[in-house]
């Protein structure tokens, strides 16, 4: 039990809530078909990390927030720049910018050799959910005891809020995040502000990408986005059953995905233990083959005519 | 007349007052500095080939694409493309009918303005969204998947969003786009009773055949404003040359115009 | 430590074989890569290479389980590139079938595949680190691109391989075009539209599969969509712009693996990305075609000449002027006086302004079919669209009009 709690209650807890808040906003971006742009947002926090790092020289949660917060702008500016005035293919515009600005952050890491515990490549594509452990947390007094809670690492709480932050997000913005997904132009004209709106979700997406980073890395987090929503899209048709479904996939995802990559191995009789995060969105992935095949509404339904 | 702030009455009796729109795509114009009063309780007709840039007019009215210049005025007071008073019915092909939605989500979208953030949509929400849905026939559909639909029942789930908002004005674009002839006739009914109502309507038209039995108010445009007027004087062999730009056939044009004026089709 | 020098002795080939291998091989792969992604991003699919050089890491890290278990050394380059490539063809499958298949967008489904494919291969990933193998190591400089230590022989393959590669694009590229261009032309002109859109596709995947080793399997697709979207901002023929994005790709390779020398350790793969990226960033910004500040100065003048056009009928037709824009441009070409009031330049302007409008409503009626063709929409001057004797014409009937309605 103590094991437990010091090695798995956090990653759990985080990889939970990074899989719910990712699948959130997930729903909107298959919607609007811009699930490229989780791909582009989330491959950009690591330069933004690494500057607002070498910048400021610490990691703490406002730095990176403000960091990556900077860096979704800046790409999304510059995709939008390069797609009206060079007239240029909107994932073609999205492919220069994002491959460039993940180029520019590999390069400043290992050129800075900033290579810490928490900064590297290898932790920027395949993140480190498993080292995220609670000392304290030996035995279940701990979860009551304020001084063993104090110690708890602080990604925990980051995820926390970041996720309380996007569901305040998508409850405010409910109606025009619907309406200036099906229909912008009529959003524009009651005055939803559906450019406004899209910024936002951006936005949003850049601090989930966030909070995921660090545990799942710039890559895995992708699949965390788009494959509980995509899933659900092809389960059902109604859109808060959807949100809903989402949600209990990205639930199952991270829980059983977590316990496969750390008990599974074990079961079977080696002395190991996979990636977590590789294992969840694997594990989210084969939820999406499943749809795939046997989803009732997998299938595009063409308008009657008449 | 110099006084730049001395509105004349039609402006401000009017709806909405277009002056001097031009917008652009690619440094060319698609609509170049039109001027349109609309005459307040019209039910007008807004005609031309393809590509003569009348969506675009509309999109530019409404503040969803930007204007090069001109000035936008809603009963006087400049329009950002915010006002209570105007309802804009999009082309149906605009959107996504994959959408996860269905008919009474979309027709209740019409009320956004009514609802705050934190408040949920009430029983009375519901109400007006249905009593829309019965003016347009559409009741028994309200829980249907809007993939469902076909294209004329699209349109009309289209026309019951805007009827919710209860606007002065209500702009549609091409209503009567690849729909059946039954939705073509309901809509023209209640477009017919909005304009009865002391409401205003601006319609983009394709279809010349109907355009003296549904509309009253013309605006013929080409790029350009060719002409504008009732339809009894502006509906001509000369105006509509010119806005078609010959491509109409002699014989064509003498099937518009001989075609008594209230003939058959009228509904 | 920086030196400029080790970058001059890499740029002039005389870095020791291998290093000037590499950069062969890096020119050959962005050419190759340069011109197939140029018919990529014709077909509007570019990042569909997003999700097949995703999809490579599972493909690469059971080659090197499978090929330690069996050799106990999983390192050797071509198993593992061939390894990639099939797990990389069933990425591109599931891409496929999922767009083609389901409801979802081609957009969730390059997500939902890069980053599933990515995910299982970090699982296999920790599979490999708890063997007891040597040369796990290597596998990193798959993901980044490192060309340090890359024996000959892996270099040699690389470069034969970029080279078949360039050369297939080359026979191909007429089909490709017709393709891309217009696919039901290509139909009914005997094209096998599907086979050559897959083939397209599989070169598209050995392009990935090659540049792996040297770009790294995050980066390489930029070397398939920069370069082609940097050629587009120099010209419009479709094959210049693939001769074009080769020639950049080729820069970009040539440049990026010479740099990475100048520091030990500098991974390859950023830099050869970061070098197509400021080829691109310099089209952008000075292209006369697409370029930003070409059309930040054209949009400029055109708005200029729509503002003094309308102000100049507004102030013919004695009509209020509202716009700002409007009425700051007429004063400056000294149309009208501080107080709005026009001054005579400014009434003549008008004039002119308003009887060019009358001629042009005149030509409109009378040439239907010619005006109905015509581009200008009044912003040209009418000398330089009509003729003389057109606008003669004009001019007399417009007199005779004016004669007859008094």
């Amino acid at each position: 039990m103590s094991d437990f709690l010091m090695f798995s209650l956090v990653p759990m807890a985080v990889a939970l809530l990074i899989c719910l808040s990712c699948a959130l906003l997930g729903n909107f971006l298959v919607l609007r078909r811009q699930s490229l742009i989780g791909d582009a947002i989330s491959h950009v926090a690591l330069p933004g990390i690494v500057a607002s790092f070498l910048l400021t020289g610490t990691l703490a949660s406002s730095a990176m927030m403000l960091g990556a917060g900077v860096s979704a702008l800046f790409t999304v500016a510059m995709i939008e720049l390069i797609r009206r005035l060079g007239r240029v293919e909107n994932s073609a515009a999205m492919g220069v910018v994002f491959t460039s600005l993940f180029a520019l952050g590999v390069l400043m890491l290992e050129w800075n050799e900033v290579g810490t515990v928490h900064l590297d490549v290898e932790h920027a594509l395949y993140g480190n959910l498993e080292s995220l452990i609670w000392f304290e947390g030996t035995s279940l007094a701990s979860l009551v005891d304020p001084q063993a809670l104090a110690t708890l690492p602080p990604q925990l709480g980051r995820a926390a809020w970041m996720g309380a932050l996007v569901v305040g997000f998508v409850v405010a913005f409910r109606r025009g995040l619907v309406m200036a997904s099906f229909d912008a132009d009529f959003a524009a004209s009651v005055g939803a502000r559906p450019s406004l709106v899209g910024l936002l979700l951006v936005l949003m997406v850049a601090v989930a990408a966030i909070a995921a980073f660090e545990a799942v890395g710039a890559i895995i987090v992708i699949a965390m986005f788009i494959c509980p929503a995509a899933t659900a899209r092809l389960i059902t048709n109604r859109l808060a059953t959807q949100v809903a479904l989402s949600q209990l996939i990205a639930a199952v995802s991270a829980l059983l995905g977590y316990v496969l990559a750390g008990y599974g191995p074990g079961w079977m009789g080696f002395e190991v233990s996979l990636s977590a995060a590789g294992m969840i969105a694997t594990l989210s992935g084969g939820f999406l083959l499943l749809a795939c095949l046997f989803g009732p509404y997998r299938h595009r339904r063409e308008a009657l005519s008449g | 007349m110099n006084d730049a702030l001395q509105l004349s009455d039609a402006v401000v009796a009017s709806p909405l007052a277009i002056h001097g729109l031009t917008v652009s795509y690619d440094h060319r114009p698609v609509v170049h500095s039109v001027d349109f009063i609309t005459p307040p309780g019209s039910l007008t007709a807004i005609v031309g080939p393809n590509g003569a840039g009348k969506s675009s007019l509309l999109k530019a009215v409404l503040g969803i694409t930007r204007r090069l210049t001109g000035d936008v005025r809603v009963f006087g007071e400049p329009y950002d493309g915010r006002s209570r008073r105007v309802a804009y019915v999009p082309q149906r092909s605009s959107v996504d009918w994959d959408f996860p939605a269905t008919v009474i989500d979309v027709v209740t979208m019409g009320l956004f303005r009514d609802l705050r953030w934190w408040q949920l949509t009430r029983r009375h929400h519901r109400d007006k969204a249905m009593e829309s849905l019965g003016r347009v026939g559409m009741e028994a559909f309200a829980q249907r998947q809007i993939g469902e639909l076909s294209g004329g029942q699209q349109q009309r789930v289209f026309l019951a969003r805007a009827l919710t908002q209860e606007a002065d004005l209500t702009i549609l674009d091409e209503p009567f786009a690849g729909v059946d002839a039954a939705t073509e006739k309901a809509i023209v009914e209640v477009l017919k009773t909005l304009r009865r109502q002391g409401r205003t309507l601006l319609c983009v038209h394709h279809d010349l055949a109907t355009v003296r039995d549904y509309f009253d108010h013309l605006l013929l445009l080409n790029v350009r404003r060719i002409a504008a007027g009732p339809v009894a004087t502006t509906f001509t062999a000369q105006n509509l040359q010119e806005t078609y730009g010959g491509r109409l056939g002699d014989v064509q044009l003498m099937q518009l115009l001989d075609e008594a004026p209230r003939g058959s089709r009228e509904c | 430590m920086l030196s400029v020098e080790a970058w001059w002795r890499a740029l002039i080939f005389d870095a020791g074989y291998n290093t000037s291998l590499v950069t062969l091989g890096a020119m050959l792969l962005g050419g190759g890569a340069g011109m197939i992604g140029s018919f990529v991003l014709l077909r509007k699919r570019s990042l569909v290479s997003d999700a097949i050089s995703h999809a490579t890491l599972p493909g690469l890290a059971l080659a090197f389980i499978l090929m330690a278990l069996i050799f106990g050394d999983g390192r050797w380059m071509p198993g593992l590139l061939i390894g990639a490539g099939l797990s990389a063809a069933a990425g591109l499958w599931a891409v496929q079938a999922i767009s083609h298949r389901t409801r979802l967008g081609e957009d969730a489904a390059i997500g939902a595949v890069l980053s599933t494919f990515f995910g299982l291969g970090v699982v296999l990933l920790t599979v490999i680190q708890s063997m007891a193998v040597s040369g796990q190591a290597g596998l990193t400089g798959y993901l980044v691109g490192s060309t340090a230590g890359m024996l000959a022989a892996e270099a040699q393959l690389i470069a034969l391989c970029a080279l078949l590669l360039a050369a297939g694009i080359i026979v191909m590229r007429r089909d490709f075009l017709m393709v891309c261009f217009d696919p039901v032309f290509a139909a009914t002109n005997g094209v096998r539209v599907q086979r050559i859109d897959m083939l397209l596709m599989l070169l598209l995947l050995a392009v990935v599969v090659i540049g792996l080793r040297i770009t790294g399997l995050i980066l390489i697709v930029a070397l398939t969509i920069i370069p082609p979207v940097t050629g587009r901002f120099w010209t419009d023929r479709p094959l210049r712009v693939v001769t074009l994005a080769a020639l950049l790709g080729m820069l970009a390779g040539y440049l990026g693996v010479t740099l990475s020398s100048v520091r030990e350790g500098l991974p390859t793969g950023p830099l050869v990305v970061l070098a197509a990226f400021v080829l691109f960033l310099v089209s952008f910004l000075v292209s006369p075609r697409r370029g930003i500040l070409a059309t930040l100065i054209a949009h400029q003048h055109f708005k200029r000449r729509v503002h003094l056009r309308q102000g100049l009928l507004a102030l013919a037709r004695d009509e209020a002027i509202f716009d700002d824009l409007t009425v700051k441009v007429l004063r400056r070409q000294g149309y009208i006086r501080r107080d709005g009031v026009a001054t005579p330049s400014g009434w003549a302007a008008a004039r002119d302004a308003e009887h060019e409008e009358r001629l042009w409503a005149l030509f409109r009626r009378e040439y239907p079919e010619d005006s109905a063709q015509l581009d200008h929409r009044g912003l040209l001057p009418i000398e330089r669209v009509l003729s003389p004797d057109t606008i003669m014409a004009l001019e007399s009937r417009l007199m005779k009009g004016r004669e007859g309605t008094p």
